[in-house]
């Protein structure tokens, strides 16, 4: 390609055009322009006057050059001039584009993709074979394809949430022969990359592609010193700069939202930071991962698990401690191995149940009183985890002696034994080795933990299965049963040293972090994790999204465990696994992982991802040659003389109009603004739309006439009513709907009833008119009701009755006794008046609900006896005669009563203290 | 288009008194007029008292006059006789160039100028008539007849020359024309017009465009008609030359003008046709 600069030519051959300028010039000098032809009486008076100078009428110099520009501005444009042209590598055999698919990539993987898919053309036009692989794949045989063959291949590429890894397996599928070799990297070194560079390098020429947005990873929260610590690494250490970690989970309405953000800034020069997030108990457990806001990368996500999650426990012992005896109290040693671990609550159960804890204790506890002992058998039945201790007090009672207590694993002995005193036969005991199906099992028993006291089990059937620690002699030392969903714990020795050293000893603590009671303070241990399998509860992607594990497969300890250190692979992909009685996290950047900086053998090609783009200036230069011709063709006219008056002022305007760059419209109203400045000019009154366009137009006319009557006789100025499609407009802008129920009306669906409550609480009225009122006496049901109860079924209705004799509604502005509509029949019904509503004396009603009536529901097709067409004249007939039309002026009345009683609530209930009132102001 | 004509001349006149044309000579014509001659003579307005010769008639002696004192008196009256006043507008196609789309035809403004003249002196009991088109008469029909010819037909020429048939001897004349045409004709009708002693105003009507000459660049002139032709590369350049050619010429028309006693003045289609009409007033009021 021919290049001057950074532009190159595609038909280089048509810049010779440019050598025939000179002769254009001095063509066009030598053609003056046309004479215009004009009459002109004074032509008598030129008769014989001569040019001064027959040869100044030439074109003039400006207009030469303006022409040349144009013509040499088509011949540039037409020999293809292109900015920044991509020089192709001329390459030749194989090529090879690698990309690295690690989570890193995802920030910027439809660059990378778009990348690779230009290599890809590129090589297609060179008559290249290409192979695409990924190195986060499984090690596969690398099959040199025609272009074509990967294009489409290409789009569909998505990276893995985890790095590559097992370099070793890949080596021996590099085929034998030279290729070469695109790299797109993620830029950050990791195991085995090195081996692959120079492999690349020795096979033949490597061009590394690097993309420049920066890589950040979260490393995983961890609890320190009473806060939650986010910290966060970047790849290369550049100038200060500030990132905002999130914390999404649950709100306890169970919806996914921030719950936490904290700003961790980097110095200069650093590549690790860190922040505190100081978040209350009741929040730090909702949180289920940690973010980089704004950053799309499974890197820039930490799942968390329940090393962070802090359980609430509550505490109970058997009464007030005695002063000065705290190494006696039962809850000394609990209080002393949970307060790290653990929230605490120390409070009677009927205080701490509400408070919804984890686990709670019973130290020594015998008896519980008959509703204490229901609601801790009812929590327990919903997955608590009730721990008790033996003491004094409960080998003293008879709790469970001989029927089995709901929170008592096992029947006990009476009195049970003690061991190793002065008044007995044997040793103390020391613990048995913990049985395999234990959750203690693997824990390792100090030789200095002895028994010396404890409750002893009745020899049930089921007392060997529910045994989960037993002292060598086989003595039961703590049961489990579960009870629903929840299980209950008995140690059968007491809390406190005074049985046993069990609480002195480290083994007290695992125990407790076994049973769940404590959390891990830390990440888990391999030994924590294996002989388990551990089944993926929540899986990651790259870009940091969450998807639902499905049916992947659970993963065994081992492997869990070296993925803990070594960080996810395909056979471990990140997410959340759960184990038996915990949750553990595998995040794709664990606590140590360094990001360190990928260095490339000097023989590669390193370039950056954001090439300058090619942009061809053909259109740009035709473009200009054409503003040029116009500008010349004025510029002629105007030196002619031809270009005066109006003549100029259009001419002028047309260049400007060329010239001026499309204005473009304001932005755009969103789309219901319209709707909603409409339906909030004003009071707007309201009707559903059927559908059926004969009972929308009788609706619409109805309120119209409503609202007529409303202007004459009342403050009320509603402006002209709006239809309302349930499922599509909002309803919060209307303060009453008028809702026509058809025998064949939809149910709403979800959303609208949804937006229809909301309507509702938030103090609208809705009133229901099946219409049927002339054929609905003697209560049968009609299609509309049926309708009806089936629409109502999902709206929040409360409880309703027939309006009552001195319901706010027969006073709100005139005074009425019935409420007509077409029909005068029907029953009204609107909410019940509270079941303590009295008549007190001296008042002519009854002291009702605050609160106006979220629906009045009533079959006597009010719309139709409301209605007028735009004149004011009734639209349809109502009754017979004068009495017909007495009962239209009825009609009307109590459509004004409700829209009254709609707008100012009850506040004409509020007559009922006006003796009160009186009364008070006169003393 | 003669209504038209005559409506918009009639509202130009009547912004005006009526023109009183002052008659040098008593002898020519004959009919009574309104005006008196500033000379006893016969007309109904009372001139003098002379004392009564020998040879008046007895019955024009003003008894009651007499009765005041010794002698007889005559009571005399002023006389009172009418001017006749020709016009002529040139009607050549020079006359129909307008040198901007808004402005009407130079023709169109000397007709209006010449019937609103009439106007004014029919009013003022004057006779008028057209040259070589309608003999001078007086009453308000004369006003209809002038409106007709006016707006008749177009010359065929290129440039007018001034018809002096129908003139009256000593009466008064007007010529409309923008006067670009060879002089002599001009000269000529001047000089016939001084020898039957008619005296009068030359209006020259120009179209601001003739007096501007805003041309540029390469333009090829011609006359109205077609007759005359002119070429130039630098219309611009020629600008200078033009207008001085163009003084030139009004100064040799003004020199014609004064030389036989006659008045000069130039009008412009831009200008309002008030002004023209005060100065042609003023000038056949003039020559005192």
């Amino acid at each position: 390609m021919f290049m001057i600069g950074p532009i190159g030519f595609l038909t280089p051959w048509i810049l010779w055009g440019l050598v025939a300028l000179p002769v254009l010039w001095l063509l066009l000098r030598a053609v003056p322009p046309a004479p215009v032809r004009r009459r002109f009486p004074g032509v008598a008076l030129l008769l014989g006057l001569k040019d001064e100078d027959a040869e100044t009428d030439r074109t003039p110099w400006w207009l030469l050059l303006l022409r040349i520009l144009a013509v040499a501005a088509a011949i540039i444009g037409f020999a293809g001039p292109v900015l920044n042209p991509e020089q192709r590598q001329a390459g030749s055999g194989p090529l090879l584009v690698v990309l690295d698919g690690g989570w890193a990539d995802a920030r910027d993987w439809a660059r990378r993709v778009e990348r690779a898919a230009r290599a890809v053309e590129e090589a297609g036009r060179d008559g290249r074979v290409v192979a695409v692989i990924r190195l986060t794949d499984r090690p596969q045989e690398i099959a040199f394809q025609a272009a074509d063959a990967w294009t489409g291949r290409l789009s569909a590429l998505e990276p893995a949430p985890w790095s590559p890894q097992g370099m070793e397996a890949w080596v021996e599928h590099f085929p034998a022969q030279g290729f070469d070799t695109l790299w797109l990297s993620d830029g950050i070194d990791w195991e085995g990359r090195d081996m692959l560079a120079a492999l690349f390098t020795d096979k033949g020429l490597l061009t590394v592609v690097e993309g420049d947005a920066p890589v950040l990873a979260l490393h995983p929260a961890q609890f320190r010193d009473g806060a939650v610590m986010v910290t966060a690494s970047r790849l290369t250490a550049g100038e200060a700069v500030e990132v905002e970690v999130t914390g999404h989970g649950p709100d306890p309405a169970g919806i996914e939202r921030e719950l936490a953000r904290a700003v961790i800034s980097f110095a200069a020069g650093e590549t690790k930071a860190g922040a505190a997030m100081d978040l209350p108990p009741e929040l730090r457990n909702r949180v289920t991962r940690f973010g980089i806001a704004g950053l799309r990368s499974a890197g820039a996500v930490s799942l968390t698990d329940d090393s962070l999650k802090r359980r609430k426990v509550a505490l109970i012992s058997p009464g007030p401690a005695a002063e000065g005896l705290q190494l006696l109290s039962p809850l000394h040693y609990l209080r002393q191995a949970l307060a790290p671990v653990a929230d605490l609550i120390e409070a009677p159960v009927s205080t701490a149940l509400p408070a919804n804890p984890d686990a709670v204790v019973l130290a020594d506890v015998a008896r519980l009183t008959a509703s204490e002992q229901a609601a801790l058998v009812e929590w327990v039945e919903k997955g608590g985890l009730l721990l008790r201790f033996a003491g004094p007090r409960l080998a003293a009672s008879d709790v469970s002696r001989f029927e089995e207590d709901p929170l008592m694993p096992v029947r006990l002995r009476e009195g049970g034994r003690a061991l190793g005193g002065a008044l007995s036969w044997g040793d103390a005991k020391s613990l048995a080795p913990f049985p395999e199906g234990s959750p203690f099992f693997g824990l390792s028993i100090p030789d200095d933990v002895q028994i010396a006291e404890q409750v002893l089990a009745q020899p049930d059937p089921d007392l060997a299965a529910r045994t989960i620690a037993a002292l060598d002699d086989g003595t039961p030392l703590v049961t489990r049963k579960t009870l629903g969903e929840g299980q209950v714990v008995l140690v059968h020795v007491t809390a406190n040293a005074e049985w046993s050293t069990l609480p002195l000893s480290g083994l007290f603590v695992q125990m407790l972090e076994r049973l769940a009671i404590s959390t891990r303070p830390a990440l888990p241990e391999a030994r924590d994790l294996e002989g388990q399998i551990w089944v993926p509860e929540v899986m990651l992607n790259a870009w940091g999204e969450e998807r639902d594990a499905g049916e992947v497969p659970g993963v065994a300890g081992e492997v869990l465990a070296r993925a803990m250190t070594d960080g996810p692979g395909p056979e471990q992909p990140p997410g959340l696994y759960a184990g038996q009685d915990r949750r553990v996290a595998l995040n794709v950047v664990g606590p140590e992982t360094v990001l360190t900086p990928a260095e490339w053998p000097p023989e590669a090609v390193v370039e950056g991802l954001a090439a300058q783009p090619e942009r061809s200036l053909k259109g740009g230069l035709l473009t200009g040659a054409l503003v040029a011709l116009l500008v010349d063709i004025l510029a002629a006219l105007w030196l002619g003389g031809r270009l005066s008056g109006w003549r100029r002022g259009v001419a002028v305007l047309a260049v400007a109009l060329f010239a001026a760059p499309d204005a473009r419209a304001q932005e755009e109203p969103l789309p219901g603004d319209d709707f909603a400045i409409e339906a909030t000019y004003g009071v707007v009154l309201a009707y559903v739309k059927t559908g059926d366009a004969q009972i929308d137009e009788l609706s619409e006319y109805g309120l119209l006439g409503l609202g007529d009557r409303l202007w004459e006789r009342t403050a009320i100025e509603p402006q002209r009513p709006i239809g309302i499609d349930l499922e599509k407009d909002e309803l919060a802008f209307f303060p009453f709907l008028y809702w026509p129920v058809t025998a064949d009306a939809p149910t709403p669906s979800d959303a609208a009833y949804a937006r229809l409550n909301q309507f509702l609480r938030s103090g609208g009225l809705i009133l229901f008119d099946t219409r049927d009122a002339g054929v609905a006496s003697y209560g049968a049901q009609t299609p509309e009701g049926q309708a009806l109860q089936r629409i109502a079924a999902g709206l929040d209705i409360p409880a309703l009755e027939p309006v009552p004799e001195d319901h706010v509604l027969t006073r709100t502005f005139y005074l009425l006794q019935t409420f007509p509509g077409r029909y005068a029949e029907g029953t009204i019904w609107v909410e019940a008046a509270p079941a303590d509503a009295a008549l007190e004396e001296g008042m002519p009603f009854r002291n009702l609900n605050d609160g106006v009536t979220p629906v009045v529901i009533g079959g006597n097709d009010w719309a139709a006896a409301w209605a007028t067409d735009d004149n004011g004249v009734p639209l349809l007939p109502v009754g017979r005669g004068a009495a017909g039309e007495q009962q239209r002026e009825i009609a009307w009345r109590f459509g004004i009563n409700l829209i009254m009683h709609v707008l100012t609530g009850n506040y004409k209930s509020d007559q009922v203290h006006v003796p009160a009132l009186l009364e008070r102001l006169g003393q | 288009m003669i209504q038209d004509l005559q409506a918009r001349a009639e509202a130009l006149g009547q912004s005006l008194p009526p023109l009183l044309a002052e008659a040098e000579m008593l002898a020519a014509t004959v009919m009574l007029g309104e005006h008196g001659r500033r000379r006893a003579g016969s007309g109904d307005e009372f001139w003098q008292y002379r004392a009564a010769h020998a040879g008046d008639p007895a019955r024009s002696i003003d008894w009651r006059r007499s009765a005041r004192s010794d002698g007889h008196f005559i009571r005399e009256r002023e006389w009172q006789a009418a001017q006749s006043v020709t016009l002529w507008v040139d009607p050549s196609k020079s006359m129909a160039f307008s040198g901007a789309k808004d402005r009407a035809p130079k023709a169109e403004r000397a007709r209006l100028l010449a019937l609103a003249l009439a106007v004014l002196l029919l009013r003022g009991g004057e006779r008028v008539g057209l040259a070589g088109l309608a003999l001078p008469r007086a009453g308000r029909s004369q006003i209809l007849r002038l409106a007709a010819r006016l707006s008749g037909e177009e010359g065929e020429g290129d440039y007018g020359v001034p018809e002096t048939a129908g003139m009256v001897g000593h009466g008064r004349a007007v010529f409309f024309s923008d006067f670009l045409g060879p002089l002599d004709g001009i000269e000529a009708a001047l000089a016939r017009a001084a020898d039957r002693g008619v005296k009068g105003a030359l209006c020259q009507i120009l179209d601001p465009a003739e007096e501007d000459f805003p041309f540029d660049g390469r333009v090829i002139f011609e006359s109205m008609g077609g007759g005359l032709r002119h070429e130039t590369q630098q219309a611009g350049e020629l600008r200078a030359r033009y207008l001085a050619r163009l003084s030139e010429r009004k100064d040799r028309l003004a020199t014609l003008a004064r030389a036989t006693g006659w008045h000069f003045s130039t009008h412009h289609t831009g200008a309002p046709a008030q002004t023209a009409l005060l100065w042609l007033y003023r000038a056949l009021e003039g020559g005192r």
